[in-house]
């Protein structure tokens, strides 16, 4: 019997900070935590006796990759509580901002953070001596989606311009307009990012996950929806709370997500598309299966190509959006506050991001609950990194110290968000030694 | 000549002012070519070794461990300059700097015995020597090449030091304050970002923290004019930068009502 140890100090390519530690004794996998020892901030503690208006300003500082998509799910939280449904031009608006976000988090992970792992680089830099091209497309087409989030919202990091009722500024059509030539190229450029995905080696996992997303009658899910899920679960977005719940574990500064089961689930691009993939046009479809992604994929190094599919699914909706904006008579409706209760669900990069906030008739904030897709995918994380040891337990301990963190970078996990680095700890014991 | 050495550190934070290095698309591989990305573990999994010529640091020291990793990495760096409102004033994370943080993690955990934190969430430069605070909340990533160029080749970062005021007026914005009655920071507020929400029609909400030489009474005295309570005082004031000491000391003015008579 022997014993084999694998330390990797810290995981790279990640938002945030974190360690995976697992003990592998008799060549079984005993024991694999996802360790987030990032710092916690207590956001939910200081949004107490804020103004509700301040919500989506306060919650965007909890993402610097997503704050968009804290913005909107504490938008549409206060507005639940408070009453009051946007005109269409404003909706439509919202939805261009977030095709903006979901455009620049998902091209910098695919290219950035994931495409390093099947290339064999440690990151853009040296991915740029090898594939140059490549990376100076991949820059454009983040910009491209930049330059949404900066017209629409003010600045690519936390914009300035979203607020309860709508917006303090609705962009002139000309500003939009401005942004049609790059967006007409980058919309190619995403199609041809789902050619290159195509080629790449992904290794052979699947698992059979439980898949929870928003579901939407007519648009594939970004700011609204019902949660639907692989096991036929079809709810209301405010039932949220109903149906999961978050576990404190001692090994995680971030709450776990669970089913009231106690069952994982997965949220993010892949559960998206394989829930909503009906919702997408038939040429987007296509691409995806030509490039090895159906609707029943369920192995996770593909997320990969379900980021590329939205990346071009978004390009298309903004393009659209944009040919058929017509500027707002006012940039925001009144929302008056209310004592009430409001919860929303929206479709983050990174997947379903659930807000619920209790106000006060005063519009001060009495309590509040966040729930960011990476708490909700820590126990899968958990669970693939275990399936991944114990299927490639044969693998030198550096390509096995690989594969786990190619395996964590499939969730695109964003610890900053769900508190909060990765440091990877594998250790294999035989029977007569003691645990670390 | 052997390229500079640069290292992105991060503490407590949400990471944008690192993505800012990752969102310079134009500018990426140009500043590759030029410094030697040596640490930077969000976009690179290989690391060099120490000395560092430039350490950037994002984030505020909010736990026992990141007081003394801190140390470590002035220790490894010949120049470091703080990126973001964590960094340079303690983030919105330090909030709990006017509360209970034992309150707090109760409110947020569950089991608070598994949460090890600091009472208080403060910037780098209590902590060790900063030889350059750059401001934001994000910084402006323009900015930010400009102190890493400035930094690498040993010249002064041009750097205003002036207020939102300023930036307002060259973009040509109507003042917010003046004819909408709009509660704004911009007065008080450090320079950097382009005054880009009074372009945008609404106030400054101070994500740059106080200017060098912010008059906080007399933009105290505006906002009361203008309608603000005492307690929306303390709230626009006590945001990204609450515990920038301008901030941080008006706001105490308005939050402690009784001894103010």
């Amino acid at each position: 019997m022997t014993r084999r140890t694998i330390n990797v100090e810290y995981l790279a390519r990640v938002e945030g900070e974190g360690a995976l530690n697992a003990t592998i004794r008799d060549g079984v996998v005993e024991q694999v935590e996802l360790n987030i020892f990032e710092p916690p901030r207590f956001f939910e503690a200081f949004l107490r006796g804020r103004d509700f208006r301040e919500a989506p300003d306060i919650t965007a500082r909890i993402c610097g990759i997503c704050p968009v998509a804290y913005q909107m799910s504490a938008v549409h939280a206060m507005e639940a509580a408070c009453g009051g449904a946007l005109p269409d031009p404003l909706h439509v608006l919202r939805r261009l901002l977030y095709c903006g976000e979901w455009i620049e988090s998902h091209v910098l992970h695919i290219f950035m953070l994931h495409a390093p792992d099947f290339l064999g680089c440690h990151g853009v830099v040296e991915m740029a001596k090898t594939h140059g091209d490549l990376v100076r497309r991949a820059l454009r087409m983040k910009k491209a989606g930049n330059a949404i989030v900066a017209t629409v919202g003010g600045r690519e990091v936390h914009p300035v311009n979203v607020r309860v009722g709508g917006f303090y500024r609705a962009p002139r059509r000309a500003d939009l307009l401005k942004l049609r030539d790059e967006l007409q190229w980058a919309r190619d450029a995403a199609i041809e990012t789902l050619n290159w995905a195509a080629g790449l080696p992904y290794p052979d996992y699947e698992r059979d996950y439980l898949l929870v997303a928003l579901r939407n009658p007519s648009h594939y899910p970004m700011n609204e929806g019902r949660i639907v899920s692989s096991a036929g679960l079809d709810i209301p977005y405010d039932d949220f709370e109903n149906h999961f719940q978050e576990i404190h574990v001692p090994h995680s500064t971030a709450l776990h997500g669970r089913t009231k089961q106690g069952r994982s689930y997965l949220v993010g691009p892949l559960a998206r598309f394989a829930l909503n993939h009906d919702r997408l046009s038939p040429e987007i479809v296509a691409l995806a299966e030509k490039a090895g992604l159906t609707p029943s994929c369920r192995n996770p190094y593909k997320s990969l190509i379900a980021r590329a599919v939205e990346v071009l699914f978004a390009f298309d909706l903004a393009l659209e959006i944009i040919d058929g904006y017509r500027e707002p008579d006012a940039p925001a409706i009144d929302v008056e506050p209310r004592e009430a209760n409001g919860r929303w669900a929206t479709e983050a990069p990174r997947g379903l991001l659930y807000h619920r906030y209790e106000i006060g008739d005063d519009g001060l904030i009495k309590e509040a609950r966040i729930v960011p897709p990476t708490s909700q995918n820590q126990p899968s994380i958990e669970k693939d990194v275990r399936g991944v040891i114990e299927a490639n337990l044969d693998m030198a301990d550096d390509v096995l110290q690989h594969r786990c963190e190619q395996t964590i970078r499939n969730y695109d996990p964003c610890i900053s968000c769900s508190t909060h680095f990765l440091k990877l700890n594998i250790e294999r014991l035989t029977g007569d030694e003691a645990q670390a | 000549m052997a390229k500079p050495k640069l290292a992105v550190w991060k503490f407590a934070s949400c990471d944008g002012c690192q993505l800012s290095i990752l969102d310079l698309e134009d500018e990426l591989l140009a500043l590759a070519e030029t410094v030697e990305i040596a640490y930077f573990l969000e976009a690179s999994s290989k690391t060099v070794a120490g000395p560092y010529d430039l350490s950037l640091v994002e984030g505020s020291i909010t736990t026992p461990h990141d007081a003394e990793r801190i140390q470590d990495v002035r220790r490894q760096s010949h120049k470091l300059v703080t990126i973001g409102a964590c960094a340079t004033a303690g983030g919105i994370q330090a909030l709990r700097n006017f509360a209970d943080v034992k309150e707090f993690t109760k409110a947020v955990y569950a089991r608070p015995d598994y949460i090890k934190t600091l009472e208080t969430s403060t910037p780098i430069e209590d902590h060790v020597t900063v030889d350059f605070n750059l401001r934001g909340c994000p910084v402006d990533k323009k900015q930010l090449l400009e102190v890493v160029s400035a930094m690498t080749f040993g010249r002064k970062p041009m750097i205003a030091a002036d207020s939102v005021c300023g930036e307002c007026k060259a973009r040509g914005s109507v003042c917010v304050a003046v004819a909408e009655g709009t509660p704004c920071l911009g007065p008080v507020t450090h320079a950097g970002c382009g005054a880009i929400c009074p372009a945008y029609g609404r106030g400054c909400y101070g994500c740059f923290g106080p200017s060098d030489a912010a008059n906080m009474p007399a933009t105290a005295r505006l906002l009361q004019a203008q309608g603000l309570s005492e307690d929306e005082i303390v709230r626009i004031l006590r945001t990204f930068n609450a515990y920038a000491p301008a901030f941080r000391e008006e706001s105490e003015k308005h939050d402690a009502p009784n001894d103010q008579c």
